[in-house]
């Protein structure tokens, strides 16, 4: 099947504004400036069932109709800050299929009635920025963002924004207070940035991924994109596959594929052959899925995940094989929590640092059976007490773990 | 010099993508751009930074504080990040880093004697799909180095540590 978002592996030279062009580039945003109303482009995506890339799934349609049409201006945000651990699917846009991502936050904009958006990339994409940078000049210059688009009234101008190196700039209230020059603390919420976003101002944050999806909705149709993926979770997705696999790299498929069609048929299988011991589905995030046959032919779309007693998240598949221990694995999802916890809630900010020296004597040799209980306990007790996603996320893979594979912790502390 | 004197063009440019009664948008990219030279953000630049956007110097130095890429003390010319999260350690990151400071001759979070280089272990960089990886930070902006061996990172080095002029 031809590729929907990762096109440039079809057209190699589709970064190329002449080569997007010849390829239907830029006549999705041209019939919604020129023929739709603002709300029949929202309309659109939300049939289509398009739902957030970026981790939490959530409708996108919903979120552009949420935007307070009481408050002006409106902001598009792409949030292109790509920091959970094994996930490489928005560079991998960015870099090859430049315009189709930018096209993509167009419409959004016009959608909403935002006449400025910014992309935010994460400080380590500096490169990408200069690159994107180009291409937005590029556009402008052929008469794609700028003022009076398609000879409407219609203005549009996108504005690149580099981060500085901080995961927790992925979580969107974190994003717009980095935006606006401040640390990337998350916000109380309500009210959601559709009601009060960057500048205090309504605003649709949406992931790279998700607003690349969006020029072929519009061409094409919702029946056509809901016709790809599952019931749950309509179309495709990019599946960055990475860990113990021959083949990684990021793999765009229908919703509902399983992990050993991804695993075995996409990603060549397991190095050495052996055999698989665990998989995270949705990055360091994760809860663990322990594997066996059933959850290896586990349909990948949100609800059959969640079946498992895990998220599909941003569908950043580690895989784990049966050469790793558990304790081991948990070292290094603490250390990257705790180094990313921004500090602003008490329970995330102090539960990490307390987990991050307990592991380590677990880990090291030195723990006993009692760690890995008050391991278990003090992660139970982040749970639910965070502002913001990250502190539960730290919890996943520890309380999982300990869980699912206690007999990796038996034969750590008695090591 | 001040910043205003060495980079009056860029920073025109960064206010102009604001608004200009939000220009403390304009505060990270304003820190980038005075680290520029030196690999990291002196009291000075912290304080015209400030007065340009009309905040206090302390507020930007939270800034520094709280984001990894920027840096209130001088290190080797160049900034050699290691990820070894994860999935990169799955792919043999550990053993990477550990070799390629063993080849150096110094710890993790090391300088190298003549002060060209430092390596650091840092978080997740998006390229878990090509480990051992790392980027590099230096005068040039921040570029990566993916499916990489000790022996090409010490030819890099080596280039460097000749040349002289990127690192300049």
């Amino acid at each position: 099947m031809a590729h929907i978002l990762l096109r440039h592996r079809d057209i190699p030279d589709i970064s190329n504004l002449e080569v997007y062009k010849k390829n239907g580039g830029f006549e999705a945003f041209k019939k919604a400036v020129t023929k739709m109303d603002p709300g029949d482009v929202t309309q659109v995506v939300k049939d289509s069932g398009l739902r957030g890339r970026g981790g939490a799934g959530f409708p996108t349609g919903m979120k552009w109709l949420f935007m307070d049409r009481d408050n002006w201006p409106h902001y598009v945000v792409a949030n292109a800050d790509e920091s959970e651990p094994g996930t490489f699917k928005d560079r991998e846009i960015m870099e090859n299929n430049p315009f189709q991502f930018l096209e993509g936050v167009a419409i959004a904009s016009y959608a909403v009635g935002a006449h400025a958006a910014y992309i935010y990339l994460r400080g380590e994409f500096w490169p990408v920025a200069a690159w994107l940078d180009e291409k937005i000049a590029e556009m402008e210059k052929a008469g794609y963002l700028g003022e009076k688009l398609f000879g409407t009234n219609y203005s549009l101008r996108i504005y690149t924004h580099l981060g500085a190196g901080a995961y927790i700039c992925g979580e969107e209230t974190a994003l717009l207070e980095s935006l606006e020059g401040k640390r990337g603390q998350p916000r109380l919420r309500p009210p959601f940035p559709p009601a009060y976003g960057l500048y205090g101002k309504p605003t649709v944050v949406n992931n790279v991924e998700t607003l690349t999806n969006v020029p072929l909705i519009i061409a094409n149709g919702a029946d056509w994109y809901k016709s790809m993926g599952t019931a749950d979770s309509a179309g495709v997705k990019i599946f960055s596959l990475s860990g113990r696999v021959k083949k990684p790299g990021n793999y765009e498929l229908p919703f509902g594929t399983t992990f050993r069609q991804l695993i075995y048929e996409y990603g060549g299988g397991i190095i050495d052959d052996r055999p698989v011991k665990a998989i995270m589905a949705a990055g360091a995030s994760s809860s663990i899925i322990k594997v066996d046959d059933q959850a290896l032919d586990t349909p990948m779309d949100y609800a059959s995940v969640r079946t498992l007693g895990a998220d599909l998240g941003s569908a950043s598949v580690i895989v784990i094989d049966d050469t790793v221990s558990m304790d081991w694995l948990l070292n290094k999802t603490i250390h990257f929590f705790k180094h990313e916890s921004c500090g602003k809630c008490t329970p995330c900010r102090e539960g990490n640092y307390w987990m991050l020296h307990l592991i380590e004597r677990i880990h090291g040799g030195t723990g006993s059976a009692e760690d890995v209980e008050l391991l278990k306990s003090v992660a139970k007790q982040i749970q639910g007490k965070c502002l913001c996603a990250l502190g539960e996320f730290s919890t996943m893979a520890v309380v999982s773990a300990i869980e699912r594979f206690p007999e990796d912790f038996k034969k750590a502390v008695h090591s | 010099m001040s910043l205003a004197e060495k980079y009056p063009e860029e920073i025109k440019r960064i206010l102009a993508k604001y608004p200009p009664e939000h220009k403390r948008s304009a505060l990270m990219p304003l820190l980038y751009l005075a680290q520029r030279e030196k690999g990291y953000v002196d009291n000075h630049a912290m304080n015209e930074i400030a007065e340009m956007l009309e905040i206090t110097p302390t507020e930007v130095a939270a800034m520094i504080g709280f984001y990894t890429l920027y840096h209130g003390e001088p290190a080797g010319k160049l900034r050699i990040q290691v990820c070894v999260d994860l999935p990169c350690a799955l792919r043999g990151a550990d053993k990477f880093l550990a070799d390629l400071c063993a080849n150096l001759g110094i710890e993790p979070g090391g300088t190298t004697a003549d002060g060209l280089v430092t390596v650091e272990p840092v978080m997740c960089l998006a390229a878990c799909d090509k480990a051992p990886v790392f980027q590099t930070q230096g005068p040039d902006g921040i570029a990566y180095h993916e499916n990489m061996t000790v022996e090409k990172t010490m030819q890099l080095v080596e280039a460097l540590r000749e040349s002289g002029k990127e690192v300049k």
